[in-house]
Order: C-alpha cells, then sequence, then structure tokens
C-alpha cells in the first residue's frame, strides 16, 4: 500500500498539491506515482516565472521506461523549483512528499484547491487501478 | 567472451597502409585547418577485421538463431537478395547519374512499384521514404494535404487506437495534427461507439494496423471505412503487420486510402541491428497528386523519374535523392521469387506457425491474451499470472529465454496487455525450431515454479549479464574518455 | 516453396494441433467478400537462377560509366574488409539490440561509432544516426526549435549555399510544425555567403543558423564570423558538413569562440558505396546539455549485475514507443548496418587515412578544373580555395552536354541550372582519389570535342 497523506490535495493523474503558510502551493507526485514509475533517472521541472493554467502540463518525469508529464493542480506562476532533483532525481522515489517535491505555484485562483481530491477519495482512484 | 574497444588497440603510428591512396598535402586556408588530428582509432587491417569480427559474434541474428520479436517479421533474409543489389552496376551507380546511364535500376525500381500496387490494392506508389515512420510521415502528411487542397483547414485531428505502435501518435504530432486515442474491446476489435464519438468535422483520418497490434484481424473494417469516410476522413493503413495477410486480402479493398509498408519485414530485406529499412507508400485515387517524389515512371520502352514538375502537388521531398535504393533491390529480388503464387503462402504459413506455437503453449498452460481469437501472424501471451503467483515477469521469462538459445519475443508492447510476449514465428521456421521454443518456455516455467530466483537472474550464458539501466539513463556515458585523458 | 521449410506431413500435424481443417481455415475472421483472388499483375516465380541472370543483364545494362558528380553522395574507395563484415549474418540479419543481452556486438559497435562521430565533428554526443543527411537536418532543426526554449519565432536561418535538396525535405519534414526556413543570398561573385548579410537580421527573434561547411559548391564558409553571430543574436548554430573534410578542417565544435550546438551530415563518405542513392547514414552531435532534445537511439555504457561492463539503449524515455506522441521525433530504425560500414572503415582508415583520402580528392579535383577551364567556352565561376567540388560555367545549356557525355560514358556532373538559373549554364564536377589523371584526361577530351562540334 502507498502512503497517501490526509493534509494533502490530490489529482487523479497523481500529482500531490500542498497549501504553504505563505499562501504558495506546493507541488510534486504520489508515492502510488513514483512507485509505478520506478526509479526516476530524470526530472524536468518548469521555468521559475512560467504561468500556467490548471491541467497544463507543468514537468515530466521519466524513469527508464516511462516518462509522464506532471499537470499543475492549480493556475499560478511558477515561484520556485526543486534544484536538488537535477543530480538526484531519486529524491522523488525515496521522499515523494518531502525532499522529492517538484516546484512551487503561485496560485492566480486558491479557489481551485477545494475542487481536487482529498486523501480519501484519491485513496479510490489508486485501488481502482489495481 | 568479451572484446575491448578498438581505441583500447590504438597505437600511435600504427596504420593499414595498403589503404591510403598516396601523400598530397591539403590546401587549407590557414583559420580552418584542422588543429590536431581527429582520435580515430590507429590499428592495422588484420586487428580491425578481427575486432568487428569479435563483436558480430556477440550478436543473436537470424542466421544464427529463433528470433519470434513480434511485430518485427524476422524472416529469413535470402542471400540472393542481397548479393544481386550489390552488384557493381547498381553498386557504383551515382543517384543523380543521368535517366539514360539509369535505365536497369529504373526498371527493376518501376516493377517494384507495380507489384507493390497489386499486392496492397492502392493505385499508386513511392518508394522514396527510409523507413516505416518516414512512410507513416508520408501517409498523414498526404491527408493534410488532401483536406488542404479541398480547403478544408479544420481537419487536424488523427484517431489512433490504444494498441497503436508509438510511432503513430509521434507521427500526427510531427505533422501538426492532433491525436485522438480511441480504446480496444475486450475481444481485440475497436470500439466503435468510441469511434463513432470521435470522430466528426475536425477529423482528417485514422490510423490503423490490421491485423492489430494485439495479433488479431479487425472484422468491423469494413464499417471502420464506412464510418470514417462519412465524416470526411481518410483511413491509414500501417503496415508493419502487412506479412499476415499478403496475398489473403489487400488494404486497398478493405477501404484504406493509404498504406506504409516495412519492406524489411514483409518482404524481407535485412534488419541490419537497427535499419536501414524501407516504407514505400501505397495510396488510392484521391491521395495520387500528394505522393513524395521521385517516383519512377514509363514512358514506351523508356523509364524516367517523375518530380516536382509532374507533380505539382507533391508533399515533396523525403531523403537527399531516392530512399533506400539497396533496401529497393533486395525487396524487389524477394518479390520476384516469391512471384504470383508465392505471395499468399507467406500469410498461410506465417499464420500456420503462429496459430501451433499458440496452440501448443496454450495446451502447455500459457495464458492467450485473447483466447477466443485466431491468431493472425503473431499473438500475445500474457504472464500476468505468473507474475502476480510467482514473482517472475515477462521480462525474466524474455531474459532466460536468452540463455536457451532464443531471442526474446517482444515485451511489454503493446501497453495495455499487461505482462505480454508478442510473438511472431515468421513464415521461414521449420516445426522442429517452434517446438523447441515452446520446450524451453515449459522448462522456464517449471524454473520458475521451483527456484524464481534462478530465473529472475538471467540471463548467466551471454556475454553480460543483466545490464543497469538506471545507472546508463544518470551516469551518462556515451562515448569513451582514454583513462589518460580523463583522468 | 522458396523459404518456406514445411513438410505435407507438418503441415497435417500442425493443423490437427490447432484444431483447424485447413490452412484456409486459419483466415476464418477476414470477412469473405473482401478475400483476394488472384494477384494477376505479379510475375510468375523465378528461382535464384532466374533472376540472377535478370539481375546482371539490368546491373549490366547501363553499362560502368566514369563518375564525375558528387553533389552529396562521393565515389570514394572502399576497403573489401569493410563489406565483408558488414555482411556477416550477425550484423547484417540481427534487429534494433533491444535485448542487450543478445547484441551487444552491435551495441558496442555503436558505442565506438558515437565515440568517432564525437572526436571527429569536436562535440560532446552522437545518436547512433538517422536517416541521411538530408533528413537530419530536418531533425536537427526540429531539435534546435525544442532546445532554445527562449526563442519562439521558429525561424531558421539557411544560406543558399546550404544543398538545395536537403533545404527541400527539411521543408518538407518541419512544415507540420510550422518551422520556417529564411533563405539567404550567397555572394553571386563569390560563391560563398558573407557574413554581412545577416546584418538585416539583428535583433529578430531568430532559433537558429544553419551553416554547410564545405558548401554546395565545394567551397569554404566563413564558420567562424557565422558562428559567432549567430550566438551573440540569441540563436543556436546548425553546421551541415561532409565528415570526411573534417581530417582537414577544423571540426564544428571549434568554429567561433564557443563552437556550434548541432551537427548534422551525411556519413556515406566513410565506407558506404554509391549504391544509386541509399541507404546511406545521417549523423548527429551535439553538446551534452541538449542530449535530451536529440532524436534518435542512443548507446549508453553500463555495467551488469556482475560490475562486468556493458552497452545499452538509454534516454529511451524520448522516444516514440515510450513518449508516443510527445515523443522528440518519430523516427524508430536508425541506419544500423550502414554505421557498421562507417565504424569499419574509419577503424581502417585512421585519421590520417581520411587525411589522405580528402587531400587527394581535393588534388584530383584540382587536376580536374585545370584540365576542363583550358578547353574553351568552360571557366570556373568562383575563384579561391575548394574541397573537392567545384562549379564550372559553359558557353552553353549544360542538360544536352550531359547526355552526350553519358553516351560516352562519362557522367560529366551535376546541373545547377534548376536550383540556381541565376549562375546560367553552371555544372557542380567532383573528383574524388578514385579518379586518375588518365580519367580526367578522358573526360577534359570528351567535352572539348563535344564543345568543338557544336
Amino acid at each position: 500500500m502507498s502512503a497517501i497523506p490526509a493534509n494533502l490535495k490530490y489529482l487523479e493523474s497523481h500529482e500531490w498539491a500542498r497549501a504553504e503558510a505563505d499562501g504558495t502551493v506546493t507541488v510534486g507526485i504520489s508515492d502510488h506515482a513514483q512507485n509505478a514509475l520506478g526509479d526516476l533517472v530524470f526530472v524536468e521541472v518548469p521555468e521559475v516565472g512560467a504561468v500556467l493554467t490548471k491541467g497544463a502540463a507543468a514537468a515530466v518525469v521519466e524513469s527508464v521506461k516511462a516518462a509522464s508529464d506532471v499537470y499543475t493542480p492549480v493556475s499560478g506562476e511558477v515561484v520556485a523549483t526543486n534544484d536538488a532533483l537535477k543530480g538526484s532525481p531519486e529524491l522523488v522515489n525515496q521522499d515523494p512528499y518531502g525532499e522529492g517535491w517538484l516546484f512551487k505555484i503561485k496560485p492566480s485562483n486558491p479557489a481551485e484547491l477545494d475542487t481536487l481530491l482529498d486523501a480519501a477519495a484519491y485513496g479510490k482512484v489508486v485501488e481502482a487501478e489495481h | 567472451m568479451h572484446e575491448p574497444l578498438i581505441f583500447t588497440h590504438s597505437r600511435a603510428g600504427r596504420r593499414a597502409a595498403g589503404q591510403y591512396p598516396r601523400e598530397v598535402e591539403a590546401k587549407v586556408p590557414e583559420h580552418l585547418r584542422r588543429k590536431r588530428p581527429a582520435a580515430l582509432p590507429e590499428v592495422s587491417e588484420l586487428q580491425a577485421v578481427r575486432h568487428f569480427t569479435r563483436l558480430s559474434q556477440l550478436n543473436f541474428s537470424i542466421d544464427t538463431h529463433f528470433y519470434p520479436l513480434g511485430s518485427c517479421t524476422m524472416k529469413y533474409n535470402p542471400r540472393a537478395c542481397n548479393e544481386l543489389a550489390m552488384l557493381p552496376g547498381f553498386l557504383a551507380r551515382h543517384p543523380l547519374a543521368p535517366e539514360n546511364l539509369s535505365q536497369g535500376f529504373l526498371a527493376c525500381l518501376y516493377e517494384l512499384q507495380e507489384m507493390l500496387k497489386e499486392v496492397t490494392g492502392m493505385k499508386g506508389v513511392s518508394l522514396t521514404p527510409m523507413a516505416g515512420a518516414q512512410g507513416e510521415f508520408a501517409g498523414v502528411a498526404m491527408i493534410r494535404a488532401y483536406h488542404r487542397a479541398r480547403g478544408d483547414h479544420e481537419r487536424t485531428e488523427i484517431i489512433v487506437p490504444d494498441a497503436a505502435h508509438g510511432t503513430n501518435p509521434a507521427t500526427a504530432t510531427m505533422c501538426g495534427c492532433t491525436v485522438i486515442e480511441i480504446p480496444s474491446l475486450p475481444n481485440g476489435d475497436i470500439d466503435l461507439d468510441a469511434l463513432k464519438q470521435a470522430l466528426g468535422p475536425k477529423t482528417a483520418g485514422i490510423m490503423l494496423t490490421n491485423p492489430s497490434t494485439l495479433g488479431v484481424f479487425e472484422r468491423n473494417i469494413r464499417e471502420v471505412a464506412r464510418l470514417v469516410h462519412e465524416a470526411g476522413g481518410l483511413l491509414y493503413y500501417d503496415g508493419a503487420n502487412l506479412n499476415a495477410i499478403l496475398g489473403k486480402v489487400r488494404p486497398g479493398d478493405m477501404g484504406f486510402d493509404v498504406i506504409h509498408m516495412n519492406l524489411h519485414k514483409t518482404f524481407s530485406t535485412p534488419h541490419g541491428g537497427g535499419g536501414p529499412g524501407s516504407g514505400a507508400v501505397g495510396v488510392g485515387e484521391r491521395l495520387l497528386p500528394f505522393l513524395p517524389v521521385p517516383i519512377a515512371a514509363k514512358e514506351g520502352e523508356r523509364y524516367r523519374w517523375l518530380d516536382e514538375r509532374d507533380l505539382p502537388q507533391t508533399i515533396g521531398r523525403l531523403s537527399a535523392f531516392m530512399g533506400n535504393a539497396g533496401v529497393l533491390l533486395r525487396a524487389y529480388v524477394y518479390m520476384r521469387m516469391l512471384g504470383r503464387e508465392g505471395m499468399h503462402r507467406v500469410a498461410d504459413f506465417a499464420a500456420l506457425n503462429a496459430n501451433y506455437l499458440l496452440a501448443r503453449l496454450r495446451a502447455e498452460g500459457f495464458d492467450a491474451a485473447y483466447p477466443e481469437r485466431r491468431a493472425s501472424h503473431e499473438f500475445i501471451i500474457t504472464l500476468k499470472r505468473q507474475a502476480k503467483e510467482l514473482g517472475v515477469n515477462a521480462m525474466d521469462f524474455a531474459k532466460r529465454l536468452l540463455d536457451y538459445g532464443f531471442h526474446a519475443p517482444t515485451t511489454y508492447f503493446p501497453l495495455l496487455v499487461p505482462e505480454c510476449l508478442l510473438i511472431e514465428p515468421t513464415e521461414t521456421e521449420a516445426k522442429e525450431d517452434l517446438d523447441a521454443f515452446v520446450a524451453a518456455m515449459v522448462a522456464i516455467q517449471r524454473e520458475a515454479e521451483q527456484d524464481a530466483a534462478k530465473v529472475k537472474g538471467a540471463p548467466y550464458t551471454l556475454p553480460v549479464r543483466r545490464l543497469d539501466d538506471v545507472r546508463a539513463a544518470k551516469q551518462l556515458d556515451l562515448a569513451y574518455v582514454e583513462p589518460e585523458q580523463g583522468a | 516453396m522458396p523459404f518456406i521449410p514445411h513438410t505435407e506431413a507438418d503441415v497435417r500435424e500442425m493443423l490437427a494441433t490447432i484444431g483447424a481443417p485447413s490452412i484456409e481455415a486459419l483466415f476464418e475472421e477476414i470477412p469473405a467478400e473482401l478475400r483476394t483472388r488472384e494477384l494477376t499483375g505479379i510475375p510468375p516465380a523465378l528461382n535464384e537462377m532466374e533472376i540472377a541472370r535478370l539481375m546482371h543483364e539490368r546491373a549490366q545494362q547501363d553499362g560502368t560509366p566514369l563518375n564525375f558528380i558528387g553533389a552529396g553522395a562521393y565515389d570514394h574507395h572502399i576497403p573489401s574488409a569493410v563489406w565483408a563484415i558488414v555482411t556477416r549474418g550477425e550484423f547484417y540479419s540481427a534487429y534494433t539490440p533491444y535485448q542487450a543481452e543478445a547484441s551487444q556486438g552491435t551495441l558496442q559497435l555503436l558505442y565506438e561509432y558515437q565515440t568517432m562521430m564525437t572526436r571527429l565533428t569536436g562535440m560532446q554526443v552522437s545518436n547512433a544516426s538517422l536517416y541521411d543527411g538530408a533528413s537530419a537536418l530536418a531533425e536537427a532543426a526540429l531539435m534546435a526549435v525544442r532546445a532554445h526554449r527562449r526563442s519562439k519565432s521558429a525561424r531558421i536561418l539557411v544560406p543558399a549555399t546550404v544543398n538545395p535538396t536537403y533545404r527541400q525535405v527539411a521543408h518538407t519534414i518541419t512544415e507540420g510544425q510550422r518551422l520556417s526556413f529564411d533563405v539567404v543570398p550567397y555572394e553571386p561573385a563569390l560563391g560563398t555567403f558573407d557574413p554581412k548579410r545577416l546584418a538585416q537580421y539583428e535583433g529578430q527573434d531568430i532559433t537558429a543558423v544553419v551553416i554547410q561547411q564545405p558548401n554546395f559548391f565545394g567551397l569554404f564558409e566563413d564558420v567562424d564570423a557565422i558562428t559567432d553571430w549567430a550566438h551573440a543574436n540569441g540563436a543556436l548554430v546548425i553546421a551541415v558538413v561532409n565528415p570526411l573534410s573534417l581530417a582537414l578542417l577544423k571540426p564544428p565544435g571549434e568554429w567561433g569562440t564557443k563552437g556550434v550546438d548541432i551537427v548534422v551530415g551525411d556519413g556515406q563518405p566513410l565506407g558506404v558505396p554509391l549504391s544509386s542513392g541509399g541507404p546511406y547514414f545521417g549523423f548527429m552531435t551535439t553538446r551534452m546539455e541538449h542530449v535530451r532534445q536529440m532524436p534518435g537511439r542512443i548507446i549508453g555504457r553500463t555495467v551488469d549485475l556482475d560490475g562486468k561492463p556493458g552497452y545499452t539503449l538509454t534516454l529511451q524515455a524520448r522516444e516514440q514507443h515510450i513518449r508516443r506522441s510527445k515523443a522528440t521525433s518519430n523516427i524508430c530504425t536508425n541506419q544500423g548496418l550502414l554505421v557498421t560500414a562507417a565504424t569499419i572503415y574509419m577503424s581502417i582508415m585512421g585519421a590520417e587515412g581520411l587525411e589522405r583520402v580528402a587531400a587527394t580528392s581535393q588534388q584530383q579535383t584540382t587536376a580536374l578544373v585545370e584540365a576542363l577551364t583550358r578547353i574553351p567556352g568552360v571557366t570556373l565561376a568562383f575563384d579561391g580555395l575548394r574541397f573537392h567540388e567545384a562549379v564550372l560555367r559553359l558557353d552553353r545549356p549544360v542538360a544536352p552536354l550531359l547526355a552526350a557525355l553519358a553516351e560516352r560514358g562519362i557522367v560529366g556532373g551535376y546541373d545547377l541550372s534548376r536550383h540556381y538559373p541565376e549562375l546560367g549554364h553552371a555544372l557542380l564536377v567532383c573528383a574524388t582519389e578514385k579518379r586518375t589523371d588518365e580519367d580526367i584526361a578522358r573526360y577534359a577530351g570528351a567535352l572539348a570535342e563535344l564543345l568543338k562540334s557544336a
């Protein structure tokens, strides 16, 4: 069973979003997603300053056998990216909800967060895939 | 067995002098002159011959091993095709030599076009695409050009079934089209309801492989053709699996408007360790004006090239000259040797071998992905049960097969069948070889039941054991650096 | 039945195992009304003896003319060892090395090839080849657009001295993705591209600049100035080169102050016969920072479970079989067998051998130009140093002359009138190390006679 922290919001396409105290939203991929992909060998993060609409392809996570787009769960401007992934993509495998975060976005419409799945709903999505 | 890199055989000043023209001084402006020679190997001719001969011996190939790689049609490559395509008259001919010095070559190409038209039921053929993927590109580009020529600029969507080869959606993207994916039914046929929903005023066309990559014939093909044509779209036939139906049913008769053929599959030109291929395209009436150039034509008893001046609406050129000429000559020789009476035998015996192998594997307890369907020239075994119960997956079976002296079937394609092996024996394999393959599969199954770790650790008898692909992708080592330079 | 091993007993036994009454029954899922009847358009089968007879006749039909055309395909000597090894079944009849452990021969060879190409071009990484030089330019243009994220124009500058067919192919292949190629004129008196012509583009969003060296006329371009201009103006540089010429010329990795970004070309001069137009192979090398945007197969060195070095396909997530509609290209095969030839050729010849071939080709072209321009009515179009091709101006239309030369067994050059009408009656000629002084004298004699007679 993969970990699905209760304090996060999710997309059906396996991204997680965390509302930070400073108003930004941190985005990563779920434990289930990193598990399904296997050892990551490369992560492409968006450029800081990029303005994205909810659901747009924002990053790419790549393993030996697969490459997946990562969609942004909310619209807004990218304010930070996880530079540590450049040399160590395995951080996503080791700590998907912590050190393995992908980017931070300043939401243009924070209400979009409420449209995302909660942990229980996302758990059902993961279960349905088995 | 291990062969060091050619660079480690190199010694300063060693050379294959017998190959050198006499020494003369080059005249190059000083600022453009190369300062240091490129660090290419300095070896004797024998060292080079021995090195590359040894490397060749590290390969599996059709000439040495049964190679049932699904979707790739690894049939015997007759030696005559090679020898006759490499006759000095063809080999020394410059591609831009005038037509009056190209009549023998053009005659072969023209007749090849005519034969390909006949076996596919198409109205015109261009031989210029240099690989299957380029043939696909030509096909979709022609579909685009057709709609554009009619002022129908909105048609930019290409429908692709989820079982399609990755080249189909990649090609559609290259042509500036949007890809609409539709699902397959559990029995392997296209979901007609999903197709109907996908069709509309933006539909440029649909790309289909038939038999599909699931190894089954699309039974509703005429209905599919009717629906797509009614919606104003065209049908593209991916010829990857043409071997299955050669001489039995023609894509043109099924309703397709354009087809690419992989001459390196169906018409037995060599795969060469990954190319060259050849992706000749055929078209129906509507797409004739858009064919890529050049095309061989016959006027009276003379042959000539058709180019942009003859086909002003052509999609253009895809190669610097006329495509992979030497591959085309090999395919020509092969088709002439099969002849009228031999074409359908290809499909006959490809289907016999595939269905026999499937029947025998099922009798030994393996699971067919589409048990209620006839196999075409290939079929899918799923090892989902073995993966779940024994922890031994399709990749493990594939690697262990290498130890038993068989090239592995295609693994993990098509993507929608879990733990799959796509197996294509081809018509040129004898029954004993198929039986030996079944025996190996049975032996591996037994090993998996008794000692799964053994299968998971395979292969053991090849030049290397399983390779660290993750390291290969993370610590990129794509070109050799001599230790003294790298230190 | 050619190539089918089944005996009647085999067929009976196999059908019994399947549980089918006949082979025909295996096709029952194909609707009956679609089934093919006899293929009357296909001639009856020939056995090997018969097809060999026919092919020998066809191959000999046009004789063995003396060749003086280059224009992208060059008639060099190929050591016998090259194709003797290439056509070994283990290389010839293997496929793409998906099962790395069973394909170490092909994989190691490709790694050696990649190494040689990076060294020859002065770049960091090479792919395992593309289809040919022309399609490689198209792929380079598409790659430049992906790699140059800041440039939004997808606009590429191409001097008119770049092979015109390459430009046509690049247009055909990239048109769907809305790339635009701005063809920039050359200096009609010099036959080369003047970097000053780029001034009009200053301050504009240009994705890349293409430079061909030596250019289509065989002349040397001012590659340093063009490269530096492009980089100063935020554009990438794509070099189109003849790999053989790099034995003499500064590699593109050293052009200008920073070197170019992508190098492409046709590998045919490296051990691949003219073969009526193919198969050849395209090569591509680039900087490490762009490796993930590079199309085509790439081989990497890694280790196996026991820590022993081995070779494998890597960075496959760029490719169509994984990335599907978002792949870097739809390319699937490379030109493996031709790369095998080139790798063996480069190993046998070494850098010095390539240099000798290049220098001798240059010298024989100089001799050819001297011999032909002594004929009244023939002049040299452009002065200056050149590699192994030259543009001659004739006093009358080229096409009828070429036809008349062909009747004398001489392929006299490439008629430039279609792609370069401004040059008048212009002919592109080439001599390689294979053209002897006697060959040149024969050509000069025939041409002199033809020009005199009219």
